[in-house]
């Protein structure tokens, strides 16, 4: 710097206004321009069609469809058996106990929303899940409810956080299966994983509510939902186990290396040094695999469980409900998205956060 | 370079001590006296698959001492302080670290290689974790030492290398040259009876290979056993004792690094040299 040459002060790098912006980006040639209003307007004419039927023309309540006149959506299929829609044939008293349990629900996720907590958080989900279980079942303090009456969306997000949250152990436990040293378990990991990803979930399903009495021996009844539930944990955790995988796989050799060389063992190396970076590294696919696994909740119906799904397709086999199918499969549709997107949105935050710590932009000396 | 009998330091494997830090800039740059063997490595051979790596190599390294060790990439100088550090396997000869066989029984195993620090040339610090908890991991989770004091000692090494005001960053938000030395203390906060430096400049920007050394020969005035490989000749005529040539799997030449330099021996050690200057 003693240098006599000038010095320029730095300055701001220039800035578009939003009319420069449109006229680069939006009207920058006549074929823009032409293109731009184009799409323009058939999307402005969709949409409004769209708020149209849903919004401005509908009818939000009544008894029956006769009771929608305006011409738009018919949304009363819906508010009028909104119980169900939430909670299935949960018995009417009870309903505080759907509440209490998506309360534990949610603190079962909130270690894996909200980071920087303490090791032992983890554990909060099982338990929160566990939790959530027995106040819905009565666990022989409350009065007991079979599985039969769950059902709705409650049944959606419990049976997708259980099956996310006990198939990432699994899964993790897998991925390492699948690289292990020792050909017995290498193997029943490989084939195990293999196995379940090449058979689809629906023929699981059915094979544990209709094929698995079978074997069974009269009298034992196992729970149709508990089995259910134990068939998406096992499915997804195949899935979990590629996703983990990946992630192990981009965890450097000399990640271990230095761990080893301060005296960590095995153990302490896997746990505290290369999990963590794996699964930082592979949580876009561990999402992926979550949102998969709530969509595929749906297929629940087809073992008649009672998921929002089952309790839409009864609501328009009802008589008084019929011809409805695009109020109730729009319905459906938006429930789902609004989960899935808001996780796939999560864990793009998830990522930028562990983007700073991985490669941020050198300091300004 | 007064080589003065100088008497041991006393603290000198409690290396976290505040002497360092207290006594101001230029310190006395005293050479402390060799001890008792450190490291004994006798006819060790390495093969992988069938090529044999390690050609029979004999090495003792006193207390105290600091060997640079040179040759050409490819020799055979990785593989043997990856040894060293059981990082390797070998299939044949015995290595010891301050008396304790890295192939005796299991206890004596671990109590060997708890005795040696390892600096990469990749840095391999840990991406997760801020650069005091990469030097507060193993402490705690080895040493089993409690958290507040395994901080403490690890904020004094890190002011030793000249980067405690960067302890809480996360390796990623520090320059090559930084990170380096972060390793460096993260190695010494395990206090080890001799340090292995594989490289330790060699992936660093130019300017940034010096605050590096600086920090290693302070280190080894402090008395810290040092087994160097690097082609730093600056570094290896001020601070090593012995210099220890490799090709092709064996030790050519053993020499003080004055007169390896100006006069070294054997023919390929001339040749190396020639080709590196
Ligand atoms: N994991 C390995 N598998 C097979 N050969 C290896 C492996 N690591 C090193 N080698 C070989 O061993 C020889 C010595 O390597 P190395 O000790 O890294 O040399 P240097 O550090 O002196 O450059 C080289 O020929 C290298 O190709
Ligand atoms: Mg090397």
């Amino acid at each position: 710097m003693s240098d006599a040459a000038v010095t320029r002060a730095p300055r701001l790098a220039p800035r578009l206004t939003a009319w420069q912006w449109a006229r680069q980006n939006l009207f920058g040639s006549v074929a823009d321009s032409i293109l731009t209003v184009v799409v323009a307007i058939v999307f402005g004419w969709l949409v409004w069609h769209a708020l149209d039927w849903a919004v401005i023309r509908a009818d939000w309540f009544g008894e029956s469809k006769e009771a929608c006149k305006s011409g738009g959506a018919c949304w009363a299929v819906i508010t009028a058996r909104w119980r169900q829609v939430v909670a299935g044939y949960y018995p009417e008293g009870h309903l505080y106990r759907v509440a209490l349990a998506m309360l534990f629900l949610a603190v079962a996720v909130f270690p894996v929303v909200k980071r920087d907590l303490p090791a032992w958080s983890a554990l909060l989900a099982p338990v929160g899940v566990i939790a959530a279980i027995a106040i819905l079942g009565g666990a022989n303090i409350l009065p007991s409810v079979p599985t039969d009456y769950w059902g709705g969306i409650m049944l959606n997000v419990l049976v997708g956080l259980t099956g996310a949250i006990f198939a990432l152990p699994i899964g993790i436990l897998l991925a390492f299966g699948r690289r292990s040293d020792l050909p017995i378990i290498k193997a029943f990991s490989i084939g195990f994983i293999e196995i379940i990803r090449g058979v689809p979930l629906i023929t699981l399903l059915f094979m544990s509510s209709v094929v698995l009495p079978l074997f069974l021996p009269a009298g034992v009844n196992l729970d149709k939902l508990m089995r259910a539930l134990a068939v998406v944990t096992l499915f997804s955790s195949a899935y979990m186990a590629e996703a983990v995988r990946g992630g192990l796989q981009s965890v450097p050799k000399g990640q271990r290396e230095a761990a080893h060389a301060l005296g960590l063992g095995l153990l302490q190396t896997t746990g505290l040094v290369v999990l963590p970076q794996a699964i930082r590294i592979s949580i876009p696919a561990i999402v992926n695999t979550f949102i998969g696994l709530f969509k595929d909740t749906s297929l629940l119906y087809v073992i008649a469980i009672l998921e929002v799904t089952g309790v839409i397709r009864q609501a328009l086999s009802d008589f008084s409900w019929l011809g409805l199918e695009n109020e109730g499969y729009v319905f459906v549709a938006f429930v789902f998205w609004v989960a899935c997107f808001s996780m796939s949105r999560w864990s793009a935050s998830l990522e930028k956060q562990t983007g700073k710590e991985a490669k941020p932009a050198r300091e300004p000396a | 370079m007064t080589r003065a009998p100088a008497k041991k330091p006393a603290a000198r494997k409690s290396a976290a001590a505040p002497q360092a830090a207290a006594t101001p800039a230029p310190p006395a740059r005293v050479r402390p006296a060799l001890g008792p063997p450190c490291v004994e490595i006798e006819g060790v051979h390495k093969w992988y698959g069938d090529t044999h790596i390690l050609r029979g190599v004999d090495l003792s390294i006193r207390d105290n001492e600091k060997v640079v060790i040179l040759g050409p990439s490819g020799s055979g100088k990785s593989t043997l302080i990856r040894c060293v550090n059981a990082l390797e396997p070998y299939q044949e000869g015995r290595i010891k670290v301050v008396g304790c066989d890295l192939k005796g029984p299991p206890k004596e195993a671990t109590a060997a290689r708890r005795k040696t620090g390892m600096v990469f040339q990749q840095f391999n610090l840990f991406p997760h974790l801020t650069i005091l908890e990469n030097c507060t991991l193993a402490p705690m989770w080895v040493l089993k030492k409690p958290r507040k004091a395994a901080e403490e000692e690890a904020m004094e090494l890190l002011e030793r290398v000249h980067i405690g005001e960067q302890a809480r960053k996360y390796p990623a938000q520090l320059s090559g040259g930084q990170q380096q030395r972060a390793a460096i203390a993260r190695s010494l906060a395990m206090n080890p009876e001799i340090m292995l430096f594989d490289e330790p400049t060699s992936a660093l920007d130019p300017e940034m290979v010096g605050e590096v050394l600086e920090v290693m020969t302070e280190m080894a005035y402090e008395g810290m056993t040092m087994m160097v490989i690097s082609h730093e000749m600056s570094f290896a005529r001020e601070v090593a004792d012995r210099v220890i040539f490799m090709d092709e799997g064996e030790i050519v030449e053993i020499a003080p690094p004055d007169q390896f330099f100006s006069n070294p021996k054997h023919e390929r050690s001339r040749e190396f040299l020639s080709r590196i200057l």
